[in-house]
């Protein structure tokens, strides 16, 4: 799971989501909350889950990140109880919880389609959970009552599911969840099913929710927008494996592989051979690039290897007029331009035929618009690529 | 749609739809006829209810409807725990010893002429009674089993069918928030699959009471289920009571269909939209 | 992927009860009776009660002999009457269904691409007969066919003939008494497969070039194969074995094999003939019971 070229610990690592301030996954002492042993799944001769091992800690909003087949959800059921890993074990605030069913579990899951109870009203809902502990009726009342009010559906307790929209039905299904305060509560794709306003709000609705009760949360989803959104951290998985644990930035600024860089965002990628490899920076020959690349810190890497520098489209400058220096600058012409809005994308040809992706925010409407087939020079920082050796 | 094939189409409904009823219509109208001949309409004396009033009054078919009464009802409820378990058991566990022979044997009788089910069935009953000294002749109890052992197979495919569109997401969300399996059966499967229920077990009723050919190889003397009694009256030819039966048939069925369908669509409404 | 597997967590114990039950009713009551079927064949008449010499006897040294004896299954190939019976049901019924595929097809294409607030009526209507009695809706064509029925006296009153036909008791009536019967049958599987169907498959081959017809014969027929294979054995199937059809309307000369198996039970107590009789039937219509079941597990595979 190392990341090469991520520099040393001063640099400001900026988390979104979570009730989590400090970092604990930085700190050896702490002791995590949730604790994924080496666990395989395996369907038959299908490897679902390939050997994950993964430390959550209390309080954080983890995400799982990845293509569908990838795994995700199947490490999500065996966090819940709904299957049995292969091998590996999964520990759960200390205590061995690898084959324990789901319904003696402290865990609760918020599934995608929200599975509410059709012949039950919400609130009838809402206290199912309660009701199976066999808690004192007034005390089940109450507490469906606070938080029936804290999702805001305080005046829809009567209602049954078929009465309600998209995201009420998505309320309740929270609220259901989050009643029997468990230690643990996945969420299934909770977003998938709204429409990108109601989205975007219930996002932070979501964050906030988990800040004010401090549960630990594990979401998978697809959506590398609602990732960076609401993780503390994210796990990006593929083929059953992790490839990369970390907070969003660490992600999206240093990514450990290509699949990794090529996934979240979008990414230029220029392969190369390592030419100079020195502790405080390397300097990549790159064919496709048709110019070298200068990395201003150091790697870890074979002398002479194939590297690749994955450089982000909001790094890359563009300018009519050359730049200084022959690293990191090359030339090419405007292949294509979408406007956005608030930014637009060029897609730069390069004479050696690579197409590189450029964004731009549309900062000021000047005269001097760039357009189609003009030629173009394109450079970058030498702190903004980042190298991965596979 | 080119309208000439659909002018095709309507025609071909028509005549089929036509195909079907005629003869159910047929007999409804000539259940008021006065005459005894039944399809020759005597004007004078029609319509009447008179065939009506005979048939309220005939000892034999009343006796035979109550044995048939008796003998669906009890093979509805069998055939629906049985049919129940075995629907849940082939559509929720996807592999378990014997699960292809279970498979088959309910599919089995859906298919399979009903004389042959009915010999076996008597046969078995002989040599029951032969080796262990049960069934002790055969008559109600031994039509019930016939009755329950091909109703069954039609109740599992009702059951399967229904539990396969289920969502079984509901299954687990309510395993999630700590109920064990047998309380989800109950508390969550059960109410919202009940329509499938009750429909398979107005199938079986049905089934059961309509049945002749197995009836007849179980029965024994003084078990004489409707049918039966039917039959050997049609065999000699037209029966203006049997007229009146069939018409009364028809209606009894008509509203039950209507009512289970309007009950089964409301329902089906509710579960898509709480999704 | 399906979700069934959490209830694999239920034990073995647990799912097997839930099976059990069934299945030993099942084993019992329909599988053990075929086995005693087959015995029974391989023994002898008797003029007791059970009219049949019992199976296992005792010999004198104390061991069990089972007595086969094939007998019965020679005569059924030396007389005539059962394999012409035989030969004649499997005619009779494949015609059958040729007939309900013929007159089932356009009624239930029409009924799956009608709008859906019809589409619910034209259901009902189709289900409703299937749920009146067999025997009474078999009746009602008595009173139709006979001499003084419905139709001669419509006929005549209309002057279309002056004798009354003879319909009754012929193998037209018969057939008229199958397709009839079982039509729903063939209608409801076709339906249940024609529904599912992408129409805009249609609009495309039409977009494509294709004319109505042959969209249809190209597109539609052989996607609706498995509904026609499946309605088709729901027909053929128990229509081979049919009684109560060719009792009331065939008279006493048609000759099907169902009728043949009632008559040597009931009124001439040859019990061993009647049972290898039925082994005969059985081994006929198992391939094409075993067809049906690899039908619909490919459809309900294909819709998954």
């Amino acid at each position: 799971m190392a990341t090469p070229g991520v520099p040393p610990a001063a640099t400001p690592v900026a988390t979104s989501g979570g009730a989590v301030k400090a970092a604990p996954w930085k700190d050896p002492t702490a002791r995590p909350y949730v604790e994924v042993e080496h666990v395989c799944k395996s369907f038959g001769e299908f490897k679902a889950v390939d050997d994950v091992s993964l430390k959550i800690y209390k309080g954080e909003i983890f995400c799982l990140l990845g293509a569908s087949g990838c795994g995700k959800t199947t490490l999500l059921r065996m966090l819940g109880g709904f299957e049995t890993p292969t091998s590996g074990r999964i520990f759960i605030d200390g205590e061995d919880m690898t084959g324990v069913p789901p319904y003696e579990r402290p865990v609760n899951m918020m599934f995608q389609s929200y599975a509410l109870f059709p012949h039950m009203s919400v609130e009838q809902n809402v206290a199912f959970g309660l009701k199976q502990d066999r808690v004192p009726k007034a005390e089940i009342a109450e507490r469906v009552a606070t938080m029936l009010d804290l999702v805001k559906l305080g005046s829809f307790a009567k209602r049954k599911p078929h009465q309600l929209s998209g995201g009420q039905k998505q309320r309740v299904a929270l609220a259901r969840s989050l009643v029997k305060r468990p230690k643990l509560l996945l969420l299934d794709e909770p977003l998938g099913a709204l429409d990108k306003k109601l989205r975007e709000h219930t996002q932070f609705e979501l964050i906030s929710l988990q800040d004010k009760l401090g549960v630990t949360f594990v979401v998978v989803t697809h959506d590398q927008e609602e990732a960076m959104t609401l993780a503390s951290r994210i796990g990006v998985m593929n083929h059953g494996e992790i490839v990369q644990a970390g907070t969003p930035s660490e992600i999206y600024e240093f990514p450990s592989s290509k699949f990794v860089a090529d996934f979240v965002g979008s990414v230029n990628i220029f392969e190369g051979k390592l030419i100079e490899d020195e502790p405080e920076y390397v300097r990549i020959a790159s064919l496709e690039l048709g110019a070298t690349i200068y990395v201003s810190h150091g790697i870890s890497a074979a002398p002479e290897a194939t590297v690749w520098a994955a450089v982000r489209p909001e790094k890359v400058f563009m300018s009519t007029a050359q730049p200084e220096g022959t690293d990191n600058v090359v030339r090419g012409a405007v292949q294509d331009i979408a406007y956005l809005g608030d930014l637009s994308i060029y897609l730069v040809k390069l004479p050696t035929g690579k197409v590189v992706r450029v964004t731009q925010p549309n900062t000021s409407r000047h005269a001097e618009a760039i357009t189609w087939d003009q030629q173009v020079y394109l450079s970058w920082d030498s702190s903004s690529p980042v190298v991965v050796t596979r | 749609m080119n309208t000439r094939r659909s002018y095709f189409i309507v025609t071909c409904i028509a005549f089929g739809f036509a195909f079907l009823y005629i003869p159910i219509l047929s007999m409804v109208v000539f259940s008021f006829n006065a005459s005894k001949l039944v399809t020759v309409w005597d004007t004078a004396n029609s319509p009447t209810l008179k065939w009506y009033y005979s048939l309220l009054h005939n000892d034999e078919i009343l006796d035979a409807a109550w044995i048939s009464l008796k003998v669906a009802v009890v093979n509805a409820s069998g055939s629906v725990i049985l049919g129940t378990l075995a629907g849940f058991g082939l559509a929720r566990f996807t592999k378990f010893r014997g699960r292809f022979t279970l498979n088959a044997m309910t599919t089995a009788p859906l298919v399979m002429p009903e004389v042959i089910t009915g010999l076996s069935l008597l046969l078995l009953f002989v040599a029951l009674e032969q080796t262990i000294g049960w069934p002790a002749g055969r008559g109600i109890t031994t039509m019930t089993i016939g009755h329950m052992t091909f109703s069954m197979a039609y109740v599992t495919v009702v059951v399967q069918s229904r539990l396969a569109s289920f969502d079984t997401a509901l299954e687990e969300a309510a395993m999630d928030l700590g109920a064990r399996p047998l309380k989800v059966f109950f508390v969550i499967t059960l109410p919202i699959i009940f329509p499938a229920i009750l429909s398979g077990w107005l199938l079986a009723f049905t089934l059961s009471w309509d049945d002749l050919v197995i009836s007849s190889f179980t029965s024994g003397p003084g078990s004489s289920t409707l049918p039966m009694v039917v039959f050997s009256k049609v065999r000699l030819g037209v029966s203006p009571e049997i007229n009146v039966l069939a018409t009364l048939t028809i209606a009894v069925v008509t509203l039950m269909i209507v009512g289970v369908s309007l009950w089964m669509a409301r329902a089906a409404r509710v579960e898509k939209t709480a999704a | 992927m399906k979700r069934t597997r959490h209830l694999q967590r239920v034990g073995i114990t647990g799912r097997g009860l839930v099976v059990a039950l069934p299945y030993v009713w099942l084993l019992l009551f329909f599988v053990v009776p075929f086995v005693i079927v087959l015995k029974i064949s391989f023994s002898d008449i008797d003029l007791a009660i059970p009219p049949y010499k019992p199976l296992l006897e005792w010999t004198a040294k104390n061991s069990l002999a089972i007595k086969v004896n094939f007998n019965n299954y020679a005569f059924l190939f030396t007389d005539s009457l059962y394999i012409n019976a035989l030969l004649n049901s499997i005619k009779v019924a494949f015609i059958s269904t040729i007939l309900c595929l013929l007159i089932g097809y356009p009624m239930a294409y029409g009924i799956a691409r009608s709008k859906p607030s019809t589409r619910n009526l034209l259901l009902l209507l189709v289900i409703l007969p299937f749920w009146t009695s067999l025997l009474l809706r078999v009746y009602a064509w008595i009173g139709l066919l006979k001499a003084n029925g419905v139709i001669n006296n419509v006929l005549i009153w209309l002057g279309v003939i002056h004798e009354p036909l003879t319909m009754l008791y012929t193998p037209f009536a018969m057939y008229v008494g199958i397709v009839y019967s079982y039509l729903p049958f063939m209608i409801l599987p076709l339906y249940a497969n024609l529904e599912k169907m992408d129409w805009q498959l249609l609009e495309a081959a039409e977009d494509l070039g294709c004319r109505p017809y042959q969209a249809f014969y190209k597109i539609t027929l052989p996607l609706s194969r498995n509904g026609m294979l499946a309605g088709s054995m729901l027909v053929f199937i128990p229509a081979v074995g049919e009684f109560v059809i060719p009792a009331l309307l065939g008279g006493p000369n048609a000759l099907m094999i169902g009728r043949v198996l009632w008559d040597e039970f009931f009124s001439n107590r040859a019990w061993p003939v009647a049972s290898a009789v039925a082994i005969l039937l059985l081994i006929i219509l198992v391939p094409f019971m075993m067809w049906y079941q690899s039908v619909q597990a490919r459809e309900s595979a294909g819709a998954q």
